[in-house]
This record gives C-alpha cells, structure tokens and sequence, in this order.
C-alpha cells in the first residue's frame, strides 16, 4: 500500500519534471519566432543545445559528486573547481596575449583545459579520497583553501595584465549563456555522451556508493576504482559546463538540492533524471523568461540564482522542520 | 577457514595490531573480547578488506582478501560495522535489499525479494518495512543493518559490536540469532563484543586480544576463568557456574 503510495509519487515527480523541461524547451524554441525556420533551428537550435548539454553536465557532476563525497552541501564548485577554470584561463591570455589566445583553435583550448583539469582533480582528490585519513572536513578545507589560492594567484594576474587582454579574458569568464560557443557544441558533446557512456556502465553501483565507503566494499563495490573514474568524469563534466558557459557556481547545489528533496527515494535512478530535467527546465525557462519578459534586460545566471535561492532556502526550512 | 597470517598496522609508529595470527575454522560462533584500544575492530576491518595491512596475510576460504575481487569476496563474507552513518534518505527496504548487491547488481530477482523479506521478518522488522532509517530508534536502526549483512547471506559473517544500542530484549535476541545463523544455517559468525557475559554464554570460541596482540584463544570453559580475566581486562572478577553457563561478576 505503502510502496504504491510512494511508486506513484515517483512516477508523478518523474513525469512533472520531464515535462517541465519538454514545455520549456518547446517554448523556448517557438515563442516569438518569426522568420524561417531553417534560420531558427540553427540560431535558436544551437543555444538550446548548448544549454541542455550544460544543464546535463552541472546536473550530474554535482549529483555524483555529493553521492561519493557523502554530503549534500559540497559541489565540484565549492572545492574549488570553477577557480581552477578561472586560473587556466587566466594564464592563458596572460602567457599568449590577447590575439594569442583568441587565435587558438577553441576546440584545442577545450581539450587542453580538459586534460588540465582531469589531471589537478585527479591529484587533489585521489591524495584526499585514498589517504591515510579520509576526512571530509579535510577535503572540503584544502578546497576551499585551494579555490581561495587560485582566486588570488588568477586576481594577481588580472591586474598585472594588459587592459586590452583584461577586457578580453573578462569576456570568457562571465557566465553567459548568451555567447555559447557553437564550434564547441560538437566536442563538448561529443565529451559528454562518452562520459555517459561510461557512467551508464558504473551506474548500478551509485547507490551503493552513497551508503559510504566501508559498506560499499562490504558488498563489493571496488571503491577505490569507481570513486577514481567518477572523479576523472565529474572533471569532464565540469569541463564542458564551464568551457560552454563559464563557471556557474549555485545552479549545481540548487538542481541537485531540488533532486534529492523532490525525489521520494535516495535512488540514482530517479534523482539524476530529475535532477537534469529541474536543470534543463530551469536554464531554458530562465531563458525564455529573461529573453521575453525582460527584454535581454538582465543576466539569466541572476534570475536563476534570486529563485533557485528562494527555493531552496524554502526546501531547507521545510526540511528541517518535518 | 579463516586464517589470518602475521598481520601488522600501525598509525604513525602507533601499532594498532601486532603480529597477529589466528585460525578460524568454519562454522560455529567466535567472539573476540579485549579492552578498549585492543585491536579488536581494526583486525576485523582487516579481515573484511575495508583497511588494508602494513604486513601479513588474510585468507578466506584459500581467497586473500587484498588481492581477490571485491565481488567474490562479498558473497562469500559481510561485515556489520560499528557506526552506520547513512546520508542517503534510505526506507528499511531500501537498506535491507542492498544486501542483495553483491548478486544482482541492484537488478532484483524474484530470489532477491524473497531473501529480503526473510531477512525482515527474522529481525521483526516488518512494521517498520517502509519507514525511513532516521524515523527509527536506534535499536531498529541496528537491527536494519543487521538484516542487510543477513540479506548479503554469506558464508562468514562479521560483526563489529552488534549489540550498541540495543536494550536487554534485543541484544539477547540478536545474540540468538547469531547462535541460529551459526547452528540453523551452518555461517561462520565472527563478533567482536564488549560484554563478557554475553561472550561466554552464546560462543562456542573465545578470542582475546589486548594491546594489538593476540593474548588467549579458546573455548568459554578456558577463557572464562579469573586468572586469565584478570590477566585480559586487569579487573578482578568471580566467576560463577550457573546451569552450563559460566557468568562473570565484575562488579567488586
């Protein structure tokens, strides 16, 4: 009775959300469009791409990423992920100059900063996940630490460059939905479908994972390897976002926080679903809201962080009220 | 078989178990006692692979337990650990048919319910079936979780301290059903316990350990006596014969 209850409840949340995300990227497609449609999907097509690979990503980076840290306030971006892309970038345009870095092949740029990123995450948390002392609160200090070394070392940069540079490099780094690259889309989607593949092959073991470490290698889950390649795919993941956009730092807490309180049960396979429709449904429909309420008047990363707070102080109090 | 060969961990020159080696055979009920600080739960972390040791060996089965996959060794022992810290909102179903795990991979067959529900049932957990963990006391917590190791249904059984938290009812019941996986069902159960009484009225083996060495070894009729008490806890105690059980007074 009870289960049924509760099946009914997932399939309602499953269904709300899916929906949600379809409605909104139908409306972002065809409200106010004028014109021929040919001009329309590859204008309009190309951004709703851009933002439904980045909604994906940032969805399910931070959703795996709670799960193997064992908490549900900790994202890719709090412990200094976002930073790290700042810093690259940063260098970049530092060491190469304006016209250097603009004359790079993007999507060269988007590989190297990958592989970049895989290698420092791997590092920093393979030395944290795998040490002697597996202390979260140690993690999640050395992050914010190191976050907070990368924001001063990439300032320190910024201001002893050249202004011209500057205004080039501040460009890249405002979150923008705006300016999705569109020589980047095919790589980066490219990037994300092999990383679902693999995390398809990983995933019956993800809820096993949240039940922490120990008793995930009492039941058999190699804990070591699987937490390794997570790690190597949320960089990825978090790659693609921040190379599309730039780094958006409370949409990830915010979708997955919806997630896992919308979601009736800890299982992965309802909360990512869930968590990359809220995702698509929140970017797009920022979207179309910002583009036809506000006339292009503000900056969607805004109206997403003035709701998505909204909301999700409202989860907290209700939460801990129940 | 269990057989634990020379196995050695220290933490920064600390050395939490020494030299420790021991046979276990198959079947029956082994307790390890020993005070605080001990090595108890330090070697039955090694022994289940979740730490691994700085020297020695561990074998289950002829399997050794660093090298053999983690899936093969999960269906052939399981381990109920002290502190069952859980972040996921998981109902007593949902903890009790990860159990199945290490068989089906999260795919449940008809088997794998049927084993749920059993494992439920023995630990009258039935009422309790949909609730969340942290709707329950902690007692019923520890019952969930030992109803997951029941559900793993393997051969060796571990059990670091199964009996915190629980109150006189339940920690006789959990230590007789212990007594029934390893008389009923034919496990090997291994439990390391703090309350002597409770050691040597359900073991059929007692293993002693005191400051990461192995001290004694035996059954209840040699490990319960004062003089090797004394020497294990270095409190003075009577032992008193009551039916076949020996109880321990530890408290004059």
């Amino acid at each position: 009775m009870q289960a049924d209850v509760k099946r009914t409840a997932l399939s309602t949340i499953l269904l709300a959300s899916a929906a949600l995300a379809f409605v909104s990227m139908v409306a972002f497609m065809t409200i106010g469009a004028k014109g021929s449609w040919s001009f329309l999907l590859s204008f309009r097509g190309t951004k709703l791409l851009g933002m439904v690979l980045v909604a994906y990503a940032i969805a399910v980076s931070t959703v795996l990423f709670q799960t193997i840290s064992g908490n549900r306030i900790l994202t890719p971006s709090i412990i200094g992920f976002d930073a790290m892309y700042t810093l690259l970038q940063t260098i970049m345009v530092f060491f190469l100059g304006a016209a250097g870095a603009s004359s790079i092949d993007p999507r060269l740029q988007f590989l190297v900063e990958m592989a970049v990123m895989v290698g420092l995450s791997l590092l920093l948390f393979r030395a944290l996940f795998s040490g002697a002392s597996r202390s979260l609160h140690l993690l999640m200090l050395v992050g914010v630490i190191l976050g907070g070394l990368f924001r001063s070392l990439s300032s320190f940069l910024q201001r002893i460059l050249d202004p011209n540079a500057f205004v080039v490099l501040q460009d890249r780094l405002f979150a923008s939905f705006n300016s999705i690259d569109a020589n980047l889309l095919g790589i980066a989607a490219v990037a994300t479908f092999a990383a679902t593949f693999v995390l398809w092959r990983l995933s019956p073991a993800f809820d096993v994972l949240s039940l922490g470490r120990e008793t995930a290698i009492g039941l058999g889950v190699d804990h070591q390897r699987v937490v390794t390649l997570l790690l190597v795919l949320i960089a990825v993941l978090v790659s693609v976002s921040t190379a599309l956009v730039g780094p958006v730092t409370f949409f990830g807490l915010l979708v997955a926080g919806l997630a896992w309180q919308l979601t009736p049960t800890a299982s992965h396979r309802f909360v990512l679903p869930v968590a990359v429709s809220i995702a698509i449904a929140t970017l797009v429909g920022g979207q179309v809201i910002l583009e036809r309420l506000f006339a292009f008047n503000t900056a969607l990363s805004i109206v997403i962080e003035f709701f998505g707070g909204l909301v999700f102080i409202f989860l907290l109090v209700r939460g801990s009220a129940r | 078989m269990i057989e634990i060969q020379g196995v050695t961990k220290s933490y920064g020159g600390n050395t939490v178990v020494d030299r420790v080696s021991l046979t276990l055979p198959a079947g029956g009920l082994t307790s390890i006692i020993g005070p605080n600080g001990a090595g108890k739960s330090t070697l039955l972390s090694i022994v289940s692979r979740l730490m691994p040791m700085d020297t020695g060996k561990v074998l289950v089965d002829g399997l050794d337990v660093s090298r053999t996959a983690g899936d093969v060794l999960a269906r052939r022992l399981s381990i109920m650990r002290q502190d069952n810290h859980v972040t996921a909102r998981l109902s007593v179903l949902d903890l009790v048919a990860f159990g199945r795990y290490p068989y089906s991979k999260g795919r449940l067959t008809a088997a794998d319910a049927e084993h749920i529900d059993r494992s439920i049932a023995y630990l009258g957990l039935e009422p309790y079936r949909n609730r969340f963990l942290d709707e329950l006391s902690g007692g019923q917590r520890q019952r969930a979780f030992i109803a997951m190791v029941l559900c793993q249904d393997t051969d060796y059984m571990l059990f670091d301290e199964p009996l915190n938290n629980l109150d006189i009812k339940h920690a006789v019941e959990t230590m007789k059903l212990l007594r029934r996986l390893a008389d009923d069902f034919a496990k090997t159960v291994v439990v390391v316990l703090h309350d002597i009484n409770f050691a040597s009225a359900y073991s059929d083996r007692i293993v002693a350990m005191q400051g990461g060495r192995l001290a004694f070894e035996g059954p209840p009729e040699e490990m319960i006596v004062p003089a090797r008490l004394r020497a294990i806890f270095d409190v003075d105690c009577h032992v008193h014969a009551v039916g076949e059980k020996r109880l321990v007074n530890y408290f004059e």
